[in-house]
């Protein structure tokens, strides 16, 4: 097969001296077989692959996406501003064009952290892709972003942040929420009330193999993103889709997740999750790393690996081919869809209770936006969690209409303090944050 | 006394070294073709003042690996490789001769598949047919379970051949690298033991009976006969015995850069805490990266003779050379030719350098001296310049810890030291942009053949305890143990430096030498299904590149 090679930035970061705790999945053994396996395959070598140091994220780049209760310095450890500055340092050397794309081989991961962030859920604590995207928009002037996560566990933090941003695309294909973690991600969950179809989530059945991933990529992923015409496409690259891994019940492969990268053809990819960290992410990561750098990955192969025992039934089949066809239908519709849900309501509210598994906190939050034609709306948020806390947060999207910003404004002046532990702004647009 | 010989490109040292006292020194023309003639030439005037007897050891630095590389005059090598899964064995540098074949171990070290006899003994045939004696083995993640790369061997295995096994050759993860390196050692053997030979034959001849060292890439010594195990490892031994003898004749404690201004190229070398630095990965020959071990350097294409042309108005140095300075009939102007006019050098005829610079000066329009010395400052930038950015790259490495990267070392030179024609002249200039001061270091005409005579002989062991499985492996030694469940990281360090002191003492080490360093300890819980089913522990332990201790010198 001929492939047009590029030029791949690498920034490897397994944090050989971090874990959750001992026994814990996200431990620090996680990456060490992968590390032997690109160090034993000479990647680092090759003359189209270069590697990067990450740089640090900073309590400011966190600020700009997260509200984190009480502050971002409380909720994060050197490891996750690495992480996140990992995220950071991939996108620079792509849009300064050092590298025609990159991947973040980092952790710990990020997509289950929401915009309120009362502490650690699905082993994540901040929202890596999120923490980047805001520094690309603040950095490079880029308008529209997409997501796309590839991770086994729905990306219910990367949605939450973005539910209501019309310029963020986020998708996430992932195991059905009814049986597996965090149990959201279902295709009515399709963005807020102005940002209608930016939202868009594939669940697919379990034991879903190649077959079935790259089905949804070449009819609803692919369709979208010609579409929607990001200027940047994001991999939330979790590997727990792996037919080995301990936590799930899929039957991705390798090679699938080669071919699935080479298609896709993100910018900057980021590893979320991926627990089978013998049998699937040494192969399922150096397949990526040579999709993205063009190279012939027909090699990469699990000593297991038969695509006999692992395909997915024909049941399985055909209910994606279904699905597909419901979500590019909602898609088409996404402009009609504004009116029959928000009627004649200036304001929508969604109330949420969040559970965070991996502090064991609960959290019940008040979301509360805008209906607005101009941009993706003021939201504010109202949110208790039983560690005490609470909190009042307004949020003024990028590109901020005028009518917006006053309301917003006015909220953050007149609420009254005595009733929260903190208050925050969080100005997008013109990357302001306040906390009172 | 120690005698000690470094076989360069143009020209061959010989010095005698008592006490850390250069007794003598010696230089003659080097005869690329017949580089034992060379050799004899220098010894034989080193001897006439009845030395000979005195001596107690003989260290050789030679490129007879390294022109046989870069010249490719080396033997035709069937090579057996086990790829396994991974990268598409199109992107390794084969030849007609590699042999793909079946059996592979994983990363843990786990056989996945086994090797197939029949095809094995099928590719020696062939080699039968062919000819070819000289054989290389080598598996993907053979260093992690050199078990079937030693069952291929077995196989192959005759009174004709030679085979050179990957696993042995070092520790290190890279396959690519393994099969470069595996290629090279096997390609060199036999003209690297007809040198070997010689040199035997020569000492015998003159009775000196005493032990003869090879420096390898690394700036170490290793025992002649050893070496023969080693072919590939003789390689690079010019630079490295450059690097040596700065560390030789100058006293370096600190960070450091040390600069060799050649006529065609600069070798620049960095020192942390004067211990010289290692490649990271190892040393690149003939457009080959390999796993050997060779001191960090850089070769820049910039020196005495390098072509001074004039582009866009704009004064260029390097990075080619055209042939000598213009004062010996070159054909373009060079910084040498503008040291001249500067007198701060001597060499062939000064109106020639003259002419050609101030040729240059018309098309500039500024007068001769000027000319000059704006060639001889953008030469000083090129070299600072290449500097800067080596010690940018050298503390931009990655690392993978959180410690590591917070606490990170960073190397901050404290002084440039340079050797070689231009030094006294490249010095002042450079050492005010670099912002350290420079030092040009005694005897540095000889320096190579000073730091052969005194370096140390160097080891390195990969050490890989997996108390899940209860193996210990060290590569380089080929030992395969078993151990118990509880099997400790100090435990590892221990066996590790077992297995190193043995081995440094083969290769000729002495006890008074065995300066152990651990450059790398992890230890990994092995946790499935959320229990500890074991520990994965990785050490590796040096012996450092340096000089021979004061007390062992004075044995000498």
């Amino acid at each position: 097969m001929t492939r047009k090679e590029k030029k791949t930035g690498l920034i490897f970061f397994p944090a050989f001296d971090w874990a959750i705790s001992e026994t814990h999945p996200e431990r620090e053994e996680r990456l060490l077989y992968t590390q032997d396996q690109v160090f034993e395959e000479g990647l680092l070598d090759l003359e189209n692959i270069v590697e990067f140091k990450p740089g640090m994220a900073t309590y400011d780049d966190i600020n700009r996406c997260h509200i984190c209760v009480p502050d971002a310095q409380s909720l994060t450890t050197p490891s996750h501003l690495i992480s996140a500055g990992g995220a950071i340092t991939a996108a620079q050397k792509v849009l300064q064009g050092e590298v025609d794309n990159a991947f973040a081989l980092v952790r710990p991961p990020g997509h289950h952290a929401m915009l309120v962030a009362h502490g650690a859920r699905g082993f994540c604590n901040i929202n890596i892709e999120a923490v980047m995207v805001e520094y690309i928009r603040k950095n490079f002037g880029i308008k529209k972003i997409a997501i796309v996560d590839t991770d086994c566990h729905h990306g219910d933090g990367t949605q939450d942040i973005y539910w209501n941003d019309p310029d963020v695309l986020c998708i996430s294909l992932h195991q059905d929420g009814r049986t597996l973690y965090p149990g959201t991600g279902f295709i009515e969950d399709f963005g807020g009330p102005n940002a209608l179809g930016a939202t868009i989530n594939i669940p697919l059945p379990p034991r879903t193999s190649d077959d079935g991933f790259l089905y949804v990529l070449d009819h609803v992923i692919r369709p979208v993103l010609d579409e929607f015409q990001p200027e940047i496409i994001i991999n939330s690259a979790g590997q727990d889709n792996h037919y080995s891994d301990p936590i799930t019940d899929m039957c991705f492969s390798a090679q699938g997740y080669a071919l699935l990268n080479e298609k896709l053809a993100p910018h900057i990819a980021v590893l979320e999750g991926g627990y089978s960290i013998e049998r699937a992410l040494p192969y399922v990561n150096v397949g990526i790393i040579l999709a993205m750098a063009g190279l012939d990955y027909s090699y990469v192969r699990e000593p297991d690996y038969d695509p006999d025992k692992i395909r997915q039934s024909l049941q399985i089949s055909k209910f994606i081919e279904n699905e597909a066809r419901e979500i590019i239908k909602m898609w088409k519709n996404r402009n009609i869809m504004k009116e029959q849900i928000v009627g004649s309501a200036a304001y929508v509210r969604r109330v949420k209770n969040i559970y965070y598994d991996t502090d064991g906190i609960s959290e019940k939050q008040t979301e509360t936006v805008r209906v607005c034609n101009d941009c993706g709306g003021l939201v504010m948020i109202d949110s208790a969690a039983d560690t005490g806390r609470k909190i009042f947060a307004v949020i003024l999207p990028n590109r901020c209409c005028p009518e917006c910003r006053r309301n917003g404004e006015m909220f953050f002046e007149r609420v009254n303090g005595g009733q929260y532990s903190n208050v925050y702004l969080q100005d997008r647009e013109k990357d302001i944050f306040i906390a009172k | 006394m120690i005698l000690g010989i470094d076989v360069g490109g143009t020209h061959t040292d010989a010095v005698l070294i008592e006490n850390f006292q250069l007794k003598k020194k010696v230089k003659v023309q080097t005869d690329n073709a017949n580089i034992m003639s060379s050799l004899l030439a220098a010894v034989q005037e080193i001897a006439l003042d009845g030395y000979i007897n005195n001596i107690k050891r003989i260290v050789l630095s030679t490129t007879i690996s390294t022109n046989a590389i870069v010249s490719g005059k080396t033997d035709r090598v069937g090579m057996v490789l086990q790829n396994g899964p991974g990268l598409s064995p199109q992107e390794l540098n084969s030849g007609k001769d590699f042999f793909f074949v079946s059996g592979y171990i994983n990363h843990r070290g786990l056989s996945m598949q086994t090797v197939n006899e029949g095809e094995i003994k099928d590719i020696g045939e062939y080699l039968r047919q062919e000819n070819i004696q000289a054989i290389g083995v080598a598996g993907k993640f053979s260093c992690r379970n050199p078990q079937q790369e030693l069952s291929i061997a077995e196989i192959l295995q005759d009174e004709q051949r030679n085979i050179s096994l990957g696993h042995r050759l070092s520790g290190a993860l890279n396959f690519p690298r393994r099969v470069a390196t595996t290629y090279l050692n096997a390609a060199v053997h036999n003209i690297y033991k007809g040198f070997v030979r010689q040199v035997q034959q020569f000492i015998r001849e003159t009775q000196m009976n005493v032990p003869v060292y090879i420096l390898k890439a690394d700036g170490g010594t290793i025992l002649i006969d050893e070496s023969l195990l080693y072919s590939a490892q003789t390689i690079h031994s010019g630079p490295a015995a450059s690097i040596m003898g700065v560390l030789a004749t100058a006293d370096i404690k600190e960070d450091a850069v040390a600069l060799d201004i050649g006529g065609t190229t600069t070798d620049i070398s960095v020192f942390a805490a004067g211990i010289p630095l290692l490649e990271a990965s190892g040393v690149t020959i003939g457009g080959r990266k390999t796993l050997i071990r060779g001191l960090y350097t850089k070769s820049i294409g910039i020196g005495g003779d390098s072509a001074v042309r004039i582009k866009n108005g704009i004064i260029t140095v390097g990075p080619d050379r055209e042939g000598p300075a213009a004062s010996l009939d070159g054909a373009l102007p060079t910084p040498t030719d503008a040291m001249i006019v500067l007198d701060m050098t001597t060499l062939g005829d000064k109106q020639k350098a003259i002419a050609a610079i101030s040729s240059l000066a018309t098309q500039l329009h500024i007068d001769t001296v000027s000319a000059a010395q704006s060639i001889l400052d953008k030469t000083v930038a090129i070299i600072a310049d290449n500097v800067g950015k080596m010690i940018e790259a050298i503390n931009n490495k990655p690392v993978y810890t959180i410690h590591e990267l917070l606490e990170g070392k960073t190397i901050r030179p404290r002084s440039v030291y340079v050797v070689g024609g231009p030094a006294a002249a490249i010095a002042p200039g450079l050492a005010s942009l670099l912002g350290y001061p420079y030092i040009i270091p005694e005897h540095s005409e000889v320096a190579n053949a000073i730091g052969a005579a005194l370096a140390r002989t160097t080891a390195e062991v990969t050490v890989l305890a997996d108390t899940e499985k209860r193996e210990l492996i060290i590569s380089e030694e080929g030992i395969m143990e078993k151990i118990p469940h509880n099997f400790s990281s100090q435990q590892a360090i221990e066996a590790g430096k077992e297995a190193l002191r043995a081995r440094a003492i083969k290769m000729g080490a002495n006890l008074n030498d065995l300066e152990m360093e651990v450059t790398e300890a992890q230890e990994f819980n092995m946790i499935r299904d959320f229990c500890t089913t074991g520990k994965n522990i990785r050490t590796k332990i040096q012996i450092k590149p340096g000089l021979i201790s004061l007390r062992e010198a004075r044995n000498q």
